[in-house]
Parts: C-alpha cells; structure tokens; sequence
C-alpha cells in the first residue's frame, strides 16, 4: 500500500478549485445535481442490445472546442476535452495564460474508438478468401484514416486539452482501467502536497457508446445485458453498463488559490492505492479495510461515494467492506452514470467535492437498501473504486473550515 | 548523515539497470554492439511486408512470445530488462521488490489475430460487428479480456516481482520511459518511498502499428540496406525506424544505496518536461517548448548549461525532429552547442517509442561508466543546418561527467533527463 501525506516537511493542504462534468445526465454541475436528485437515469436499452449503454447527453461543443479541433479527436477526446474545459471555466481560469502555462496535467486514459466499419469489412474481406500476403497491410493503407491514429493515441486527449485549452506545463497519461484515475490523483494530490507542484488538472474521459469496448469487456462476461437494474441488484445478472462522461477536477495548494482569490469547493486530503491479490476470496474486502484505516475518517456525518460496478465477484467484497461503514450513507455512481472506467474515480470525486460544496449528499438511487438518506450536510466523504478486474482505491474529500 | 541535493532533496542514484533492443539482451552484449556501431535494423519477417512502404524495422524477434501479440512482447521484455535490474540492484528477495512500479507501455489494442479468430468464429461471410460481439462471451477467449487490458503488463511485472502498492501504467508516447524515470525520482524525492522500479517496453511491430506511422509520413522509406535506414542528423534523414525493445532501472536515495553497500551507477540528477500546445504531431516552430524543457531538467538538477558534456538526443531522424532539437539545445546551450559531443542511438536500435526514454538513459549512464561515446550510425551526408558536434560513425572517447537524454513526443510531450556520474 501507498500513501501520499508522507512528506518531509508539512504537507500543503490541497483544494478542489474547480469542476467539469459533462456526463450522461448533462452538462454541467447544476444539471447532474438536479437530475441526480430527481432520480434520472439515463439508458440505451435498444441501440446496443442486448447491452445496456448511458450514451453522453449532448453538448454544444463548440461552446469549449473550436471546430477545427473536433475534427480531429473521437468522441472520447471530445466528451474529455469538453468536460475539461468546463473544470477551467469552474475554477476561474479559462485563459489565464499565466497559470495555463504551468498547470500541470494528469489523464486517466485508455485508448480510442476503432473505426467499426473498416474493421467489418476488412475481416469480411477476408472471410471471403482474400487472404494474399499483402491483403491486410494493402487494406490498412488504404482504408485507414491518417489522422485515425491520433484519436486513439492515449495520451492525446492530454494532448487536445492542452492544444484547446492551453494547459501546458506538463502533462502525464496514466492508463491501467479504473486505478489509473485512483493513481492519477493520487500523484497529483501528492506533488502539490510535498511542493512539486501547484496547481494540477486532473481527470479523465469514457465514451461507452463502442462496440469495440463491448467486445473487450465480453470476452470476461463482464457486460450488464438485457435489463437495466442498480448496480446493488444485479447479483444474479452481474456486470456493468458502460458509461459516457467527462469528469476534470482542478486541484490546488491552498496557498495558490488564496494568492488568486479561489474559493474551494472541498479539500481533497488523502488518496490511496493498492492492487490485491484477487485469487485469494476475500482479498478485496481486506484491502479495502486496509485502505480506509489509511484515511483519516472520523464518524458520521460521512458518506461513501463508490463506484463498484455489479461485476462479480468485486462487487459482493465491496459490500462486505461497505457493511463494516454502516453509519455511513452509501451512493452508488454506477447506477446513475454506468461505469466510465478510467474516468470513474475522477467523476465520483467530482461527485463528492459537489456533495460538500452544495452542504448536502444526493438522493439515493434504489431500494436495495444499501443507500439511505442522509440528512445532515456531510462533511467527509469518502470516494471508493475497485476494479472490475484489478485495483483499488480510495480517497478522502472534506469541508473546508 | 543525510545526503541532500543542493535544494535539500534526497539524491536520487540508479542501483540497477536492464536492458533490451534489437542488438540484443542485457547491458553487455547491447553495450558491445552499440560502441561498435552495428545496426539492429532488420527487414520484417514476423509478418508480410508485401505493399508496405516501410519494410524495415528493429525487430526483437529473439524473444519467442506464441501465440504472439504486441502486448504480450512488451511483457515478456519487459520482464527480461526488470529481472536484469534487480538481480544487478541486488534488492529485496525474488518475488519481493521493496518499493513501486512505474511502468511506460504502449496503449494496448485487441490486435489483428484475435479479430480474425473473432471473424473465423463467427464464419460465413456478410458478417456483421454484432455478429462478432456474440461469440465473444461465455468465456472461450476469457483470456484476451485480461491481454489487452491497459494494465495488464503492470499486472504481471507486479505479480512477479512484488513490487508493492499500485503499479502505474503510464504513456507520454515518445517520451513515455522518461516519464517512468521522473515519477520514480519525484516518489524519492518526496520520501515517499527508497526505493522504485521505473521500467518501460515496446513491442509494436505489427501491421497496423507500421500503417498508423507510415500514414503520418513518419517513418523511413529506405529500406534497402535496412541497417542504413536510420540517419539522425544526416541530410537525407526520413524518417524514423519503428523498434522494440525495454529497458528499467531500480532508482533508490543515495542514503538508502550507501547504506546498503550498494553499488552506485549514476545519478538522476534533473528531470524537466514541458507540453508543447502547437499541434498534435509537430513541435512549435519557435522551438519554445523543447527549450523550456531543457531548461526546467537544468534549473532542477541546479546545474548550468556548461556542465553538460553530452547529449543523447532524442534523434529521431525525422526532418521535424533534428532540426528542432537542433534549435531548442542551440538556444539553451549557445556557444557552448559545438563543444557538446551529440549521438543518437536511434541510428542504430530504432526508435523504441514507448521504451526509447529508459533504453537512452540506460546508454547514457553506460556511457558515463565507459567514458565512451557510441556513435551516430549512417552520419554520412551531415545536415549543414544542424551544426550539432555529432558523434559520427565511430564511438568516441571523451570525459562525460554529465548527460542530458531528450526525449519529445507526439501530443506535445517533451521531457529531458540529467544523468551524472556523482551527486552534484
């Protein structure tokens, strides 16, 4: 396990400056509160089926991202680069070009959409008897777009972030499924806590609307089919359904923010990681345990924003764990955005940090009773990821005072 | 007593390094190969070259990975450069690396063979994508879901060798093995932890890995003699030479080293990179970035311009890079640019993209050991606007105390390392 308060001098006290969340349920921070509080879900029941999607609410994207750039990124690179633009507007910083030029930059990423139709026909091609040597290397030059190649790159949503926004002072793409966005903020939170930098961007992006991702993930049975239940009632049908959202946070050492009259939304206190050893039952459970007795939570009012996802077996360990935290009131993410993967961790940080800001926790989103309401104004949060496959996560948001 | 550098920070020194190209496996048989000058440029044979424009490439194709994938070279390299690094380290106990992970590997894809086991499953013809996706579940091809996952190849470097807490998979394409490196020093730096694994690998020799670089006009078309394709600095450079190959180091605090009575190889003693917002491939024409990169690797190894005795360019042998790295190190460095013996090993392994930054900084710190300067292969026909002292065709004798390995990559990404033979 490690952690990121273990500095030599003091720590710096890190705020959440701003917020860009543009998800399945909107855009912006005032219409994914509203409609987390009305209960809104938002499905694709039929354009996958038999897999269930949360296709992305649709944006006025030129609004963040000038035309010329959006056509040369995929849906994941707009969706990311939209809701980071967003996050800038949120923290007061769209063209400061005196901070954009040092900010620092983390994306969790994983890579970008195939282009289905090419990929079809040349396989049919194929199955067709073409099968000369050179038949996939000729179809390849031919049918694929040169610029094709840089929409899936990884690390060029940081790169269209920076090319659009003007965040350019450094910039660092972690992939590795959900626990990059755990490490993601885990590393950003731990540089500007022991002086290595200021102010950071931090987030990530996932279109769920792919075919291609559908056929990653089932090849492990992994995707939610046929009925859309919350994530806390899919035992017998376990798996996810793949989510759309862009979710970027701007941290900030406190310092920083003062010295420009930021206000923060919460502080962003601790964030830790670890992989268990899966193989061993039970294992998740006792690294989750582990992790919370490394976060410095004190009793109620606390809340638990997870992103558990319905696979199995993760999602049964997390409940044991979440049953060891029963003074605290639990909300699922998965249930009302689906599962966004690598942006996952960023969004239910998102999540929280507006829960704290807004003086409120959103409303439960089942019946299962694993969600409860909560009355009072939480004042510590606690974010949790487990992998569908690997990794784990957790993190601390509290009130400022 | 604590050793700090002069910003009162934990010296960070490498214990460990491992390393494997297209020369071949380990730091003895590349270091021999590489101060000779041989080329590992090959023409492909691992699959149909027929209507390629780029037939070449620096292949590991000594390291059988069947059924193969990308992805499953990478991790096979990846554990030979690690295993080298720890058992020259001599940390921890097998399977119990005591300290992090951090791992550049090339964005993962379900690759060709798979889809077309997917299609072959299916069968007929006039198939469509749905058609595919249904006979991907139930668990036949259970194992591709955990081969191209991002993580995956962290996945089984921690597994084997312990190391502890999250690995993080990281990409900052070209520049990605420098910032493997960086993360490691600031993890010391930051007294997080002694000790960390900074690896990075790159297997992607495959079809569609070719086309997507040959599309963008950025590779070699001189593919015959394949070994003279790759030609920094050099006039009638085009391109750059795809490549495989690994590389890692366990980096520690000097401290923890000493204490341990371990042997010291080097020092990483400044880290600097900087985005470059111009365009998705190509670098600012004013060259702003690259010098301010450089400068922020000088300004946080706290040394002047003066200091540096070599540079191991990044060198990719495309028109846009020298000449750009040319302007950048030009500006920073002035009149002291001409004094500075440059190489590229790219001439002679290719360039291993993901794994390029840890493999050149595992050279440079051989190079300082050796005090011998490999040189820059197929430096025939010098470039008359890159008046780089370019170390050409012969290795070259020289005092080096100080290196600076560039690295710059697509998507803006710049980063410079400072290796030293001594703490500052």
């Amino acid at each position: 396990m490690s952690e990121t308060r273990s500095v030599t001098s003091a720590p710096v006290e890190v705020w959440i400056t701003g917020i860009g969340l543009a998800t399945s349920l909107g855009e912006g921070l005032d219409a994914n509160w509203e409609a987390l509080n009305a209960g809104q879900i938002n499905v694709d029941q039929q354009g996958f089926a038999p897999y269930i999607v949360h296709p992305w609410a649709k944006v006025n994207l030129e609004a963040q991202i000038p035309k010329k750039e959006q056509r040369q990124m995929e849906a994941w690179q707009r969706i990311g680069t939209y809701a980071a633009g967003l996050a800038l507007d949120s923290a007061g910083l769209k063209g400061n070009k005196d901070i954009l030029s040092r900010m620092d930059m983390i994306v969790a990423a994983g890579g970008g959409e195939r282009d289905i139709s090419v990929d079809t026909a040349i396989l049919n091609a194929e199955a067709e008897g073409n099968c000369t040597p050179g038949f996939l290397n000729d179809r390849l030059m031919s049918d694929l777009r040169p610029t094709l190649f840089l929409a899936q790159l990884s690390n060029l949503l940081a790169g269209n972030i920076a090319i659009s926004h003007g965040v350019c002072g450094t910039s660092r793409t972690f992939m590795g499924e959900e626990v990059a966005g755990v490490d993601s903020f885990k590393i950003a939170l731990a540089r500007i806590a022991g002086g290595q930098s200021d102010i950071a961007l931090v987030g990530g992006s996932h279109n769920g609307e792919r075919k291609d991702l559908l056929v990653l993930y089932e090849f492990g049975d992994y995707n939610l089919k046929n009925e859309f239940k919350p994530v806390w009632a899919r035992k017998e049908h376990p798996g996810f359904a793949l989510g759309s959202a862009g979710a970027f946070l701007v941290l900030e050492s406190k310092p920083h923010a003062e010295a420009r009259g930021a206000k923060p939304l919460a502080r962003l206190s601790k964030v830790v990681a670890d992989r268990a050893r899966r193989k061993e039952a039970g294992s998740v459970t006792g690294t989750l345990d582990r992790l919370w007795s490394a976060l410095d939570v004190h009793d109620a009012p606390g809340a638990i924003i997870t992103g558990a996802t319905g696979a199995e077996p993760v999602t049964s360990e997390e409940r044991a764990f979440l049953d060891h935290h029963k003074a605290f009131a639990v909300r699922s993410s998965g249930t009302r955005f689906g599962h966004t993967m690598e942006a996952h961790f960023a969004l239910d940080l998102a999540l929280a940090a507006l829960s704290i800001s807004r003086g409120a926790l959103f409303a439960p989103g089942d019946s299962s009773g694993v969600e409860s309401e909560m009355k009072e104004a939480p004042t510590q949060i606690v974010v949790v990821g487990a992998g569908h496959y690997r990794g784990e996560g957790m993190a601390l948001v509290e009130a400022v005072k | 007593m604590s050793v700090r550098d002069k910003f009162g920070r934990p010296v960070v020194v490498v214990t460990g390094m491992g390393i494997v190209t297209s020369l071949g496996a380990g730091k003895s048989d590349n270091w021999t190969k590489l101060v000779a000058g041989e080329s590992g440029i090959r023409t492909i044979t691992r699959f149909p070259i027929d209507g390629l424009k780029t037939t070449m490439a620096g292949t590991v194709d000594f390291v059988p990975v069947a059924p193969f994938t990308s992805t499953g070279l990478s991790e096979r390299l990846g554990h030979m450069a690690v295993e080298e690094a720890i058992a020259q380290a001599g940390i921890g106990s097998k399977g119990d690396f005591p300290g992090p992970l951090f791992l550049a590997v090339a964005p993962v894809e379900i690759e060709w063979p798979q889809r077309l086991e997917l299609a072959h499953e299916v069968g007929g013809t006039h198939f469509t994508y749905d058609d595919l996706l249904k006979v991907c579940g139930g668990g036949k091809f259970v194992n591709y879901h955990h081969r191209f996952l991002f993580g995956s190849v962290a996945d089984s470097l921690s597994d084997t060798f312990g190391t502890k807490g999250s690995p993080i998979s990281l990409s900052t394409a070209c520049a990605s093995g420098a910032t493997a490196i960086q993360l490691g020093v600031e993890a010391i730096r930051r007294g997080e932890t002694d000790v960390a694994l900074c690896a990075a690998t790159e297997g992607s020799v495959n079809p569609e890995g070719l086309v997507r670089f040959s599309l963008l006009s950025a590779l070699s078309t001189q593919n015959d003699p394949p070994q003279a394709a790759s030609k920094p600095f050099s006039k009638n450079r085009d391109g750059f030479v795809m490549a495989e190959g690994a590389g890692a180091l366990v980096l520690e605090s000097y401290d923890a080293a000493v204490a341990r009575g371990a042997k010291i190889l080097g020092v990483v003693a400044g880290c600097g990179e900087l985005t470059d917002s111009f365009h998705r491939t190509r670098s600012s024409p004013d060259g702003k970035p690259i010098i301010g990169c450089i400068r922020k690797a000088l300004a946080d190894a706290g040394m002047a311009p003066e200091q540096i005795d070599h540079i191991n360019a990044h060198g990719t042998a495309t028109p846009e890079n020298d000449k750009m790295e040319y302007v950048g190190v030009s500006a920073v460095f002035g009149e002291h640019t001409g004094k500075i013996p440059v190489s590229s090993n790219k001439s002679m392994v290719g360039h291993t993209i993901s794994a390029a930054g840890a493999v050149e900084a595992i050279i440079s710190l051989l190079t300082l050991e050796h005090q011998l300067i490999p040189p820059t292969i197929n430096y025939d026909i010098p470039d008359p606007a890159i008046l780089f002292d370019v170390v050409g065709n012969k290795a070259r004798e020289a005092r080096v105390t100080a290196v600076m390995s560039n690295s710059f990559g697509f998507g803006g990404q710049n980063a410079s390392l400072i290796l030293t033979r001594e703490p500052a």
